[in-house]
């Protein structure tokens, strides 16, 4: 009693497992809770919380609905759909390979009737001498048949792509390669960000997670660059990167553009061109001075922040600075700089410089000394996305499958034609798995050429 | 000769077409079909001589880029590839009563472009700069205009359903009459969607590949590829809907409709209500 209540459990565990239902719901429940995470910002920004009540915040997280692609209720969706096709194929698919792999090669009266298209043909000649015929028959014009004798009769059998049949199930196994890439990227690679700045290399790259990763190289940005249309959108990011090992760079890998859609990858990191901004540090500012008094004019070059001594003891620093004042000061243009500057034995005095085309604007400060500023050398940063992931060629092997199996599953046909050979004559049967009425045309298009041959 | 006057010629024929399908509804007569169908292939072939003038044109200026880059040549395009799909469908199946169906997508595409759309041609920004581009998009539109054209062949099923449960009398005569019975209503809906759905695929496939060879992520959860999954698990329920039973006709229709409400928002609403990678240059 109790055994056969466990089959019979076990039974409705696995038929519901095996039930198109569940594909039917789980699919159109996946379609519809992922709605959610296309309206709810995932991984969302400061400003865009401050806009949702303290109750949806404590709400939404407590569903996962910030990270939902990744929330456990999501995921356990997507293996309960990889289980239900798993099962559906475990079910279908000896059935389907027996039609395959084990063709019904006589076509006796029962079977017969239960095709579609059948056709007899009174035809002379003895059974051996049709049966030759058939034989070539349908070798020059089907496929090459299987020849079987049975009770008297010459049966013969010939089929093309048998092998379609089994699309459906190349699909869902294209599915769980899918998966199973994806699984593989989500353990053993990382989506990383870096920024470098022109000059400067890394040799470890921070992950979205915050946690640091060691290249193994240096990758060094040698220049960066914008190219904008004449419209003012831009028309191309470039960065020349080198690779590094043990400070010396690697042959064929020196000074490399990569441009959006252009990555460059190295031992399987891909770099790739993300963003890019200035660099403050690194900036080499160009300032004269001149006394006042009289005398040659003193050119120096000074880094951010950096004090540099002035004839006659005073020091200066530039604080900040750029190629074009017009956004901050109206009415001038050109380069200008914000300084520091320090007179022998006094205290430091802000302000700003400008270019030599201002000099009673610059005269206003420096004390003896007229300083003006000539523009300096901007220095970018590269942003760079930086990704291992190792299977990528499994999820691209898993496209691939998936692409074959819905030609297979879609676009081909199991066709296949019986003849039974008698003394009288001969006897035609067809079916076909897909597009009944293409293959009807088929098989009356064999039909009228056995009449003619 | 410019493209720009050769699409409004393509949108005034789109709109002879759909009067004259609608004509042939009512009086019956095969020629009026037959024209509906050749208007529809004349306003295609302008289309199409308009699209690869405007590829000509973005040459001259020195941009050269495919016409695929903003939301002006995506519609044009889809318009094009619903005439396209419907022709084909048209040539192999001789139901023309469809056409009526159909077209008004084109029509309503084509309108939209022209009056109301930017349709200067712009050189493309980095991130377009691929010849991935070309593939996504040719891919992902055939994959759409075949669901419209399914998405218009269950809408006549639905109709011709519940006017046949009202109980009217459908041989009889009335505009239905040239409808095709609902059994090959059930069947044509399904092949345009076996049409569409390998291309959507293709078009889901193409689009990671190209992320990935970008950004280095093929997958990242972005509102227009969530929404493309999206399409993509109604119209996978739909094809598993048609071996199950209780589920074919008219809950088939159904979801053929949604499935195509799906993919309009995937196409449009995701740029106009949610943000994402996808912003037509915008």
């Amino acid at each position: 009693m109790t055994t056969t209540n466990k089959r019979g459990f076990a039974q409705e565990v696995w038929d519901f497992f095996c039930s198109l239902k569940l594909s039917i719901f789980l699919l159109i429940g996946l379609a519809l809770v992922s709605i959610i995470g296309t309206v709810i910002q995932q991984g969302p920004q400061r400003e865009y919380l401050a806009t949702l009540s303290e109750t949806k915040i404590r709400l939404y997280s407590a569903l996962g609905f910030f990270d939902m692609y990744h929330s456990w209720w999501f995921i356990l969706l997507l293996y309960l759909l990889t289980l239900n096709l798993i099962c559906c194929s475990i079910k279908r698919l000896p059935r389907v390979w027996k039609v395959v792999s084990e063709p019904v090669l006589v076509m006796d009266d029962s079977f017969e009737k239960s095709l579609a298209n059948v056709k007899d043909l009174k035809l002379k000649g003895s059974k051996e001498e049709l049966k030759e015929r058939m034989a070539s028959f349908l070798r020059s014009e089907f496929a090459a048949p299987v020849i079987t004798e049975s009770n008297g009769e010459y049966h013969l059998f010939a089929q093309k792509s048998p092998w379609c049949r089994l699309g459906v199930y190349v699909v869902h196994l294209s599915i769980i390669v899918i998966f199973i890439g994806a699984l593989i990227g989500s353990f053993f690679g990382y989506k990383a960000y870096t920024n470098i700045p022109e000059g400067g290399g890394v040799s470890q790259v921070q992950t979205q997670s915050g946690k640091m990763i060691p290249l193994g190289f240096e990758v060094r940005c040698e220049k960066f660059s914008v190219a904008y249309y004449d419209t003012g959108a831009p028309k191309e990011f470039k960065s020349i990167l080198t690779v590094l090992e043990n400070g010396q760079p690697v042959p064929g890998f020196q000074s490399r553009p990569i441009i959006v859609n252009d990555p460059l990858t190295y031992k399987g990191i891909t770099f790739y061109q993300s963003s890019f901004g200035q660099a403050d540090e690194g900036s080499l500012y160009h300032i004269t001075v001149r006394d006042r008094k009289g005398g040659a004019p003193v050119k120096l070059n000074a880094r951010q922040g950096e004090r540099v001594a002035l004839p006659g003891g005073a020091f200066l620093s530039v604080m900040e600075a750029t190629m074009d004042v017009r956004p901050f000061m109206r009415g001038f243009d050109g380069p200008g700089a914000q300084v520091e500057f320090t007179p022998a034995g006094g205290n430091p005095q802000p302000f700003v410089i400008l270019s030599d085309k201002y000099e009673s604007f610059n005269a206003q400060h420096g004390g003896d000394l007229l300083i003006t500023f000539d523009g300096m050398d901007q220095k970018f940063y590269t942003g760079l996305q930086v990704a291992h992931d190792p299977g990528v060629w499994v999820v691209w092997f898993g496209c691939f499958l998936m692409v074959v199996g819905i030609c297979m599953a879609f676009f081909m046909s199991h066709k296949r034609v019986w003849a039974r050979v008698t003394d009288s004559g001969v006897t035609l049967g067809g079916s076909a798995s897909k597009n009944p009425a293409g293959f009807e045309i088929c098989f009356d298009d064999l039909v009228e050429k056995i009449g003619k041959a | 000769m410019s493209s720009s006057m050769l699409f409004n010629a393509t949108m005034v024929i789109y709109m002879v077409s759909t009067c004259i399908f609608f004509a042939f509804l009512a009086s019956r007569s095969k020629a009026v079909g037959l024209a509906g169908t050749y208007a529809a292939l004349v306003g295609f072939l302008i289309q199409t001589a308009a699209i690869g003038l405007r590829w000509k044109e973005s040459y001259d200026m020195g941009h050269g880029h495919a016409p695929l880059s903003n939301l002006f040549e995506s519609v044009v395009f889809f318009a094009w590839t619903i005439v396209m799909i419907f022709l084909i469908i048209d040539f192999k199946y001789k139901y023309r009563a469809i056409g009526f169906f159909v077209m008004p997508f084109a029509l309503f595409g084509m309108a939209w472009a022209q009056l109301s759309l930017d349709s200067n041609i712009e050189p493309l920004v980095p991130a377009l700069q691929s010849n991935w581009l070309t593939y996504h998009v040719v891919t992902c539109f055939l994959g759409y205009a075949a669901f419209a054209v399914a998405c218009g062949i269950s809408i006549m099923y639905l109709i011709r359903e519940s006017m046949e449960k009202g109980g009217g009398n459908v041989q009889a005569g009335g505009l239905l009459s040239m409808f095709p019975s609902i059994r090959i209503l059930d069947d044509l809906n399904y092949k345009a969607i076996m049409i569409g759905f390998p291309l959507l695929s293709l078009g889901i496939i193409t689009g990671a590949a190209w992320a990935n060879y970008a950004w280095g992520t093929y997958w990242s959860w972005d509102p227009k590829e969530t929404w493309s999954l999206i399409v993509w698990f109604v119209y996978a329920a739909f094809l598993h809907a048609r071996i199950t039973r209780g589920w074919v006709g008219r809950r088939a229709a159904i979801l053929s409709v949604i499935g195509f409400a799906a993919t309009i928002f995937c196409y449009l609403g995701v740029n106009l209500f949610l943000s994402g990678l996808h912003s037509y240059g915008k």
